[in-house]
């Protein structure tokens, strides 16, 4: 071994901890969140020397996961958590089962006791790897510090590509203080892992067929064109405008297309558009696009869009044929699979489908305005509310993120959204508690963004220590709190399903939530009149801080239109129902 | 399940055949994945979390210096859920691939099991016992004043079926290795 090969070499021997922080500045990571303890000094002693590596310091590890999600689906990069053994690691699994439910890229780094103590009930000690085994994309637990680096960068590899998905590396103590060889992320591969992303020709060959033929197509699009990246997203619009096609969105899709398009019919689903929901049930063709038939879409299995022959496009092969029988599969990414059928579209000669009768009866769905609501002079109205957000706020660079709950949905209604990676809730999951630290995260990311996080009463008290965070770091951003004083959409459910028995749904004992915002070091806002309201939001808005609005609105409205549990698309129901509609199958579903 | 019944196209993986969509049948798959700590809790972790069935399920390593493991494992359910767990299954990193032994012309099925047969020396079911074991190939492990142990190998039902007939003559035990598999030929 010549001197220099020496060198070199003394170079790339680190300790754990330097090879963890190492990997992730070779990453490409600039902010990660995080929270100390015993099983994690070593690294965290790390950062201390690596200024460049920005780290926010949450206030619980929940609201680390939930950041690092914000800023992943924000940005479109991996979000990156660091916290520790034990407690540290168990705070961290709701975030890892969102991550999961909702394809979204996170590495989680955990701290575990020294590799000697393992299995012996140690201080702090829990079996991470076994607890998020079955919530985690794929999880290591380190066992030699020589693997570290490898494992560091297959992590990345794991989260970003084929379906995304959280990771979580569990590092030994011991491991983190041992010195060992570092290695960059050039050329990492995985040894078994190689996910397909392009789409098989002869799917797509079949797809475009019944495409060519359809005389009620649909696109019904989801989360994962906004995954594939804004490319996806500009040949959706692309492929829309050629054919002519409506198209609809799950949640998770918000803002692929958008929503000022005239093609656009708004969210699909259990609280999603009426055209939208009666296109799904009476097209021919449908072409899924990134999105799983997930049980809030499709309502009752057995009357879903009867007959429709079915295109589905998706990276997951476990998600073909899941719960809905398709006919044309396409295991790919989804922009490579829509530019795919954009390329064989254009290609074909062939005279545009004749859609007048099918967009003649969609209008007529439209007409039935399945979004309107009773306006109300002495009282804000929930979906007013954010109607005007919306309104306020459109022309700005706004991010909007949400708690879980009736309020979730309003703001799915009636906000709109133009481009993707605007839009972070929690949809698979549904975890209250998301929307504020996801909407650090995202903040974290876009310094001078407006960043705006839709919340109500119940759910924002259970990460509401994270305006904290905002506080410390300078991440104005502005909660926008639903308060209806109850769990609304519990409540919703009560009424119609449990003969108006409120059990614990009352949100009872409230805090003063302009008193706690300064407290926190924040600002607080409260309104109650309609008449007051835009010049309330004009005042978070200008606000240079964090601010908690607390915005009181009737307390009894209730989430519409809905498909009840157990019911078909064109079974949906637009206003006050009685609880007749559902039958006793349908009040087992949730 | 909808009501589209026209067939997957052909060029679908996940072809599933129209007559017997709820109809239960029983399927061995083969899962080659990497021998790593862990690998085997992920497999049967994700048959509890889906609710699926294991009826068995056979590990070892059988290729030291790919560090490869083979799982076998038996398991019911209709064709679409065998078809989602297959589907499942190959979406977990560290598996390689899964291979439908059942289906597959190439597969091949062999159980291992040991059973224990009491007989008193000069009985009617100790002559009966040995002449059964004859016809099934059976070797005998171990002999006692009172009993027979059989090692016999086989299809599963085979074996089921020497246990049946040993059952009357005066069954004592039985350990099974679960199925193994294989598939004949060079592999393409
Ligand atoms: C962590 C968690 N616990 C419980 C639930 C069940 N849940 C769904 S919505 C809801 C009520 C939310 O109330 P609030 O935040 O006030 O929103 P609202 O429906 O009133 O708009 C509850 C308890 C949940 N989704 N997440
Ligand atoms: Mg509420």
């Amino acid at each position: 071994m010549d001197t220099q090969e020496k060198i070199a070499d003394t170079d790339l021997t680190m300790t754990g901890a330097e090879i963890v922080v190492r990997a992730l500045c070779d990453q490409g990571v600039d902010t990660l969140f995080g929270y100390p303890g015993g099983a994690v000094l070593p690294i965290y002693d790390a950062l201390f020397t690596t200024p460049e590596l920005h780290h926010i310091l949450v206030r619980h590890e929940q609201g680390a996961g939930h950041a690092a999600e914000g800023y992943a689906r924000s940005t479109g990069q991996p979000g990156v958590a660091l916290v520790t053994s034990g407690p540290g690691a168990t705070n961290m699994v709701t975030p890892i089962a969102d991550a999961m439910m909702d394809s979204i890229p996170m590495v989680v780094i955990t701290g575990q006791v020294p590799s000697h103590l393992i299995g012996t009930d140690a201080f702090q000690e829990c079996d991470t790897v076994g607890i998020t085994r079955c919530c985690a994309k794929h999880n290591y637990l380190v066992r030699d510090v020589n693997d570290l680096a490898r494992i560091m960068h297959e992590a990345f590899l794991i989260a970003t590509t084929g379906r995304p998905g959280p990771v979580v590396i569990d590092i030994p103590k011991d491991i983190q203080f041992s010195k060992g060889i570092y290695k960059g992320p050039e050329g990492t591969q995985h040894k078994t892992y190689h996910p397909a992303s392009e789409p098989h020709e002869a799917g797509i060959e079949a797809a475009l067929e019944l495409m060519r033929n359809a005389r009620r197509p649909i696109f019904y699009t989801g989360g994962g064109i906004i995954n594939s990246g804004t490319e996806a997203s500009a040949a959706l619009r692309a492929l829309v405008s050629e054919t002519n096609f409506p198209i609809t969105s799950t949640l998770m899709g918000l803002g692929c297309y958008p929503a000022s398009g005239s093609n656009w019919l708004g969210m699909v689903g259990m609280h999603g558009a009426y055209e939208a929901n009666h296109a799904m049930h009476d097209c021919d063709v449908m072409i899924c696009l990134g999105a799983r038939f997930d049980d809030r879409v499709t309502g009752r299995l057995d009357a879903f869009s009867p007959n429709s022959k079915k295109i589905h496009v998706d990276i997951d092969p476990s998600s073909i044929n899941k719960t809905v029988r398709v006919d044309v599969p396409i295991i790919a990414d989804a922009g490579k699979a829509i530019n795919a059928l954009l390329d064989g579209w254009r290609r074909e000669q062939h005279p545009r489908n004749d859609l007048s009768e099918w967009w003649t009866q969609i209008n007529e769905w439209r007409d039935r305005k399945g979004f309107s609501y009773e306006k109300q002079e002495e009282q804000i109205k929930p979906q007013y509310a954010i109607e005007r957000l919306y309104e306020l706020t459109k022309n700005r660079d706004t991010y909007i993120t949400t708690e879980v709950g009736q309020h979730q949905m309003w703001a799915a209604q009636h906000y709109h959204f133009e481009e993707p990676n605007r839009w972070m809730t929690s949809g698979g999951l549904g975890t209250m508690g998301y929307g504020l630290p996801a909407a650090l995260g995202v903040q974290a990311a876009h310094k001078d963004a407006l960043v705006i996080d839709i919340a109500g009463e119940a759910s924002i008290q259970m990460c509401m220590q994270e305006l904290s965070t905002a506080v410390q770091f300078n991440l104005p951003i502005k909660i926008f709190i639903l308060n209806n004083e109850w769990m609304g959409m519990v409540r919703q459910w009560q009424q119609l399903l449990h003969g108006e028995r409120y059990s614990h749904s009352y949100s009872d004992s409230l805090p003063d939530f302009v008193a706690l915002a300064k407290a926190y070091g924040g600002h607080g806002i409260q309104c109650r009149n309609p008449a007051d309201l835009d010049a309330a939001i004009e005042e978070m808005i200008a606000y240079d801080g964090p601010v908690l609005f607390d915005c009181l609105v009737t307390k009894d409205e209730n989430c519409f239109p809905m498909i009840p549990s157990g019911a078909a698309h064109n079974e949906m129901i637009l206003g006050e129902i009685t609880g007749d509609e559902i039958d006793e199958s349908g009040k087992v579903l949730v | 399940m909808t009501q589209a019944n026209t067939p997957s196209s052909p060029q679908s993986a996940y072809f599933i055949d129209d007559h017997s969509e709820d109809a239960i049948v029983r399927r061995t798959l083969a899962a080659i994945v990497d021998n790593e700590p862990g690998v085997l809790a992920r497999v049967v972790g994700l048959f509890s979390a889906r609710g699926y069935n294991i009826e068995s399920l056979t590990v070892a390593e059988v290729d030291n210096k790919a560090h490869q493991s083979r799982i076998t494992i038996v398991t019911s359910g209709t064709v679409q859920i065998i078809a989602q767990i297959k589907a499942q299954l190959e979406r977990l990193v560290p598996v390689a691939r899964v291979v439908d032994i059942t289906t597959s012309p190439a597969g091949l099925e062999r159980e291992l099991a040991l059973i224990k047969v009491s007989a008193a020396t000069g009985s009617d079911e100790r002559v009966e016992a040995m002449r059964l074991s004859e016809i099934f190939r059976a070797r005998v492990l171990d002999v006692t004043l009172e009993s027979f142990i059989f090692e016999v190998t086989g299809g599963s039902s085979k074996i089921d079926q020497f246990i049946e007939l040993m059952e009357p003559l005066g069954l004592i035990q039985v350990s099974r290795t679960g199925v193994l598999s294989i598939q004949r030929g060079l592999p393409e």
